[in-house]
């Protein structure tokens, strides 16, 4: 496994963010951590990362438990966060010597990820661009290679896709499946449900529990729903209803 | 109106939901007229002495019992030589040496005439010049307790009569300067910040496209400020009154009336420091620099503007804290009416204008 | 480490392209120093007054001349009326005025004794102590010389003199600056403010500014460790701190001739440990403040009051007891200290020993809460 999760739980005060989160991710697995704004899943993925202390519980990423071993779990792992946030005052080539010389890489290594990154995502000619004026499209593929520059087991992705248009967006799914194809683990959030359907396994957060797990072919059918937005809307809705019960 | 309003209202929640820079913004003021009032004055409390007495007869005794006992003199040590005297400047263990010579008290009653060698640490100009005229003073305090009758009071004396502030308070000196520091400050930075920070993270466009008129969103930025600031020119006029009797002379409501003018040039100069720069942090520094930093130094705030050079002088025209210093010192310390600083009123009106007008313009530049 | 040269080179390469922040790094603090240092001064020179002369006799003649003659004096009329000397002040125009009253010289003559009236303006009580004594120390020359030649009876050399009392010499000298020149004194002072703002002001907000902006987020989920991450943050400052430093001593000693007595390796030994001090309050103030205003705020705070309780513009002696006490928690205070006596005492490190020391364990309790409060794992 992966990435396992027991019982994580994350409160801050009284509201529990994320409530006794339990799964498990492969090797190589696309999985895709949705639910709502606000559902909790940043908060989970920051625990999974070691940025964040669990209150409870505990998860493994890459073997390491994130609650005592937080700075082993992230020498193997990768991150993209919403913003993107690289360096904007950085040529695209400095950001991605600066992150793969803080992961450790010598600098022959560090010249020929350079290259092939600057490749294989078509950025050779903004090599020498600074970060900040180049658009969202491009910054997102840079932060996604970046993310991977030390081949790290698995890449943590939070709401990666945000701001940019569909065309841009299947293209950066392209970049995830091959990423996918050389074993590496994907976990990424998003609440742009059509973009469940290119997961290989989703779990679905309402008010900061697992409502569903499944592969998204298993919950439409389960559902009975053609479309993952569907399959949404009805988990919403029913745990909406028993929240209701509860009350009453 | 209904949104203006709302967006005003947003503003004020804004400022006040930041805790920590909300108690600053109301704590400093007082904080700083404490220390002002009780810590910082140009007075002397001690001063560290070194005694050296190469006579050690009862005039030389009977002159350092009054230094000692006059309160202000500390001995720190009795040292010997010269060099020694330096290692003590040196090392900070006192700021002035007293040298009798050999043969003090003899000389003083039988030829008339002896002389003592006091020895100032000139690194502190200040400190130097008020030591020496303690100690002198105790010298000449020794000398007149031996004369007798007619003796004294022979020649010219003067007869003087200090203005506006008899005991010398140097709380009197600061608290209009420190008004005006205040009001730079809350009003001028953080109009500048304020503005900067919505460019900066991209919701002024979002502002601009709203159904806000660009001159509603300053207003609606700008006013709490004006508030916030009128809160603490009247916070630190009472605590300067009741705590250190600090006066106001003049009439309260011109005072309010000016600061209130003074309020909108610094807002005038928040603005256009904001026009100049997208940047918090560059906005935040040229305050801060730019403008702080001359209104303690060039305005006359705690150094004379004539004893400045030339040069300087001429600079401190252009900052508006010369001037509303003026007329704050006007009616607080002198009592005085409009009459006396209409100029500087006037110059503090046309600096506003010419910067309001400077801010519109640039504006209106960046809209097109 | 190598990591750390990593940190360093996207740090600087940051800082060099923050295109609007190069002149306020670089060109600010020097014309703020050129500036201030000329503005600061205690000096009460140019004082404007009025004299009216109310007597009209020739030793009054005399007096005015001799009033007139001060260098630290101006004298803007010498007709007026009493009401119209007393709007003169009111104005702002004259500091002073002095009345010679009638039967002056009469009163002289036959009494040997006569007043004259002054009114000073006392807004600013220092000043107008300095003008009393301005004024003292010209009646009491024009005594010793003018009365004295008309009054006395040969022989007796000046009215303060006496048959009884012998007189007391004073002979006063004032080493390391012996012209009592201001600028000696403000500039080491000055310079110790600009380095303090870079050092506390550019730190803190640095560190704020990309955890508003979230680019500290991708930092801490790198196996980058905190002190490696530290380093990198305060080491480019500590450099352009003692940059600015070097700087500010080429233009106090070329430009305003402040001597320097002491050493060079000493100034900069004390200001590497000084500016840990300032970089770790930087520091410390990144992690608690969210905000680049809150944390120009806090630091804005500190700074004053740091300022006002460390002796630049006025002298610790003079603040109560309590207050001196206070000022020995003022990292500034002791580093003004220290700028002072190393340049124009020439102390060595001897004498700054107990000082130094002070600045040490400060910069060691700074910077340990500072590391331990920065947490890349959030709790």
């Amino acid at each position: 496994m992966s990435i396992e999760a027991n019982e994580l739980t994350k409160c801050f005060g009284s509201f529990c963010a994320v409530d006794r989160l339990s799964f498990g991710v492969n090797r190589g697995e696309i999985f895709g951590f949705l639910g709502a704004n606000g559902a909790g899943k940043t908060t989970a993925i920051r625990m999974l990362c070691g940025l964040l202390e669990p209150s409870s519980g505990r998860a493994s990423v890459a073997g390491f438990d994130v609650g005592s071993m937080a700075e082993k779990v992230k020498q193997n792992i990768g991150y993209m966060s919403q913003r993107f946030s690289l360096c904007d005052d950085l040529t695209v080539r400095e950001n991605i010597r600066f992150y793969g010389g803080i992961y450790g890489l010598c600098d022959r290594d560090i010249k020929a990820r350079t290259g092939e990154m600057l490749q294989r995502l078509d950025l050779a000619s903004s090599a020498d661009v600074r970060l900040g004026s180049l658009p969202p499209g491009w910054k997102q593929k840079l932060a996604f290679s970046v993310a991977m520059v030390h081949n790290p087991e698995i890449v943590f992705l939070d709401e990666p896709t945000g701001g940019v248009d569909p065309v841009t967006r299947r293209r950066f799914w392209e970049l995830i499946y091959e990423a996918a194809s050389r074993d590496v683990t994907i976990f990424v959030t998003t609440h742009y449900m059509d973009e469940a359907e290119y997961c290989d396994r989703v779990s679905i957060m309402v008010d900061g529990r697992i409502a569903a797990l499944d592969s998204p072919r298993h919950l439409k059918e389960t559902f009975d729903v053609p479309s993952m937005n569907e399959v949404f809307l009805r988990l919403a809705r029913s745990t909406g209803d028993e929240k209701r019960e509860e009350r009453q | 109106m209904n949104s203006f309003a709302a967006f005003m209202t947003k503003e004020f929640y804004h400022i006040l939901r930041d805790r920590r820079s909300a108690m600053i913004l109301f704590g400093m003021p007082i904080i700083q007229l404490l220390l002002f009032g009780y810590a910082i004055r140009n007075e002397i409390q001690t001063v560290r002495i070194a005694i050296i007495d190469q006579s050690h007869d009862r005039i030389t005794e009977a002159i350092t019992d009054k230094l000692l006992s006059s309160g202000h003199f500390v001995l720190v040590d009795t040292f010997s030589s010269d060099d020694a005297i330096e290692e003590g400047f040196k090392s900070g263990e006192i700021t002035e040496a007293i040298v009798f010579e050999a043969g003090f008290g003899r000389r003083f009653v039988r030829e008339q005439e002896t002389s003592v060698q006091i020895i100032t640490d000139g690194s502190n100009p200040n400190l130097a010049r008020i030591v020496l005229s303690y100690t002198t003073a105790v010298f000449m305090d020794y000398r007149a307790s031996l004369l007798q009758g007619d003796e004294e009071g022979k020649g010219i004396a003067a007869e003087t009569l200090m203005l506006f502030n008899p005991e010398l308070k140097s709380v009197y000196l600061f608290v209009p300067g420190l008004i005006t520091l205040i009001l730079m400050l809350v009003s001028a930075l953080m109009t500048s910040i304020s503005i900067t920070r919505e460019k900066e993270t991209g919701t002024m466009e979002v502002l601009l496209v709203s159904s806000l008129r660009p001159y509603q969103i300053i207003i609606g930025k700008v006013v709490p400020y004006l508030m916030l600031s009128f809160i603490n020119v009247v916070t630190v006029l009472i605590i300067a009154r009741f705590v250190f009797g600090v006066p106001c002379r003049g009439s309260v409501t011109l005072l309010l009336l000016e600061s209130l003018l003074f309020i909108l040039t610094a807002l005038s100069l928040g603005i256009f420091i904001s026009t100049i720069t997208s940047s918090q942090q560059v906005a935040m520094m040229i305050s801060l620099g730019g403008l702080l930093l001359p209104t303690v130094m060039l305005s006359g705030f705690i150094f004379p503007v004539s004893s400045m050079p030339l040069p300087l002088q001429i600079i401190s025209t252009l900052i508006p804290a010369r001037w509303f210093l003026v007329i704050v010192r006007g009616i607080m310390l002198k009592g005085t009416g409009i009459v006396y600083f209409w100029q500087e009123t006037l110059v503090l009106a046309s600096m506003t204008l010419a910067l309001g007008i400077l801010s519109i313009r640039k504006f209106s530049i960046r809209l097109t | 480490m190598r990591t750390i040269v990593f940190l360093l080179r996207k740090e600087f390469l940051q800082i060099f392209r923050n295109k609007g922040m190069l002149p306020i790094m670089f060109i600010m603090p020097f014309i703020q120093l050129i500036i201030l240092s000329n503005a600061a001064t205690f000096d009460v020179k140019n004082v404007h007054f009025s004299l009216i002369d109310k007597d009209r006799s020739v030793l009054s003649d005399l007096f005015a001349e001799h009033v007139g003659s001060s260098p630290y004096f101006t004298l803007t009329s010498g007709s007026m009326s009493d009401q119209q000397a007393f709007n003169a002040i009111l104005e702002g125009r004259d500091k002073l005025s002095i009345v010679i009253p009638e039967d002056f010289e009469k009163d002289l003559y036959r009494y040997a004794q006569a007043k004259v009236q002054l009114m000073i303006d006392a807004e600013d009580g220092y000043s107008a102590g300095i003008i009393q004594a301005y004024t003292r120390e010209i009646i009491e020359s024009f005594n010793g010389t003018i009365v004295s030649q008309r009054l006395l009876a040969p022989g007796t050399r000046t009215l303060t003199e006496s048959p009884q009392v012998g007189n007391i010499r004073i002979i006063s000298s004032s080493w390391f600056n012996p012209e009592l020149d201001y600028i000696d004194f403000m500039v080491p002072g000055i310079l110790v403010i600009l380095v303090t703002m870079i050092g506390l002001f550019l730190s803190a907000m640095n560190i704020v500014r990309e955890k508003e902006a979230g680019t500290i987020e991708q930092i801490n989920v790198t196996p980058v460790k905190r002190y490696q991450f530290i380093t990198g943050k305060l080491l480019p400052f500590w450099i352009i701190g003692l940059g600015e430093l070097t700087v500010g001593l080429f233009i106090a000693r070329v430009l305003f001739d402040v001597p320097m007595l002491g050493s060079y390796p000493l100034i900069y030994a004390v200001a590497s440990i000084y500016l840990l001090v300032v970089l770790g309050m930087g520091m410390l103030i990144s992690t608690v403040t969210e905000t680049q205003q809150q944390a120009m705020f806090i630091a804005w705070f500190f700074m004053v009051i740091f300022v006002l309780m460390s002796g630049l513009f006025t002298t610790i002696e003079s603040m109560p007891v309590w207050a001196q006490n206070l000022t020995l928690l003022n990292p500034v205070r002791f580093f003004v200290d220290i700028m002072r006596r190393i340049m124009l005492k020439g102390s060595g490190i001897q004498h700054i020993a107990r000082e130094t020391t002070g600045l040490a364990v400060y910069a060691v309790i700074m910077l340990s809460v500072a590391v331990n409060r920065y947490k890349k794992t959030s709790g």
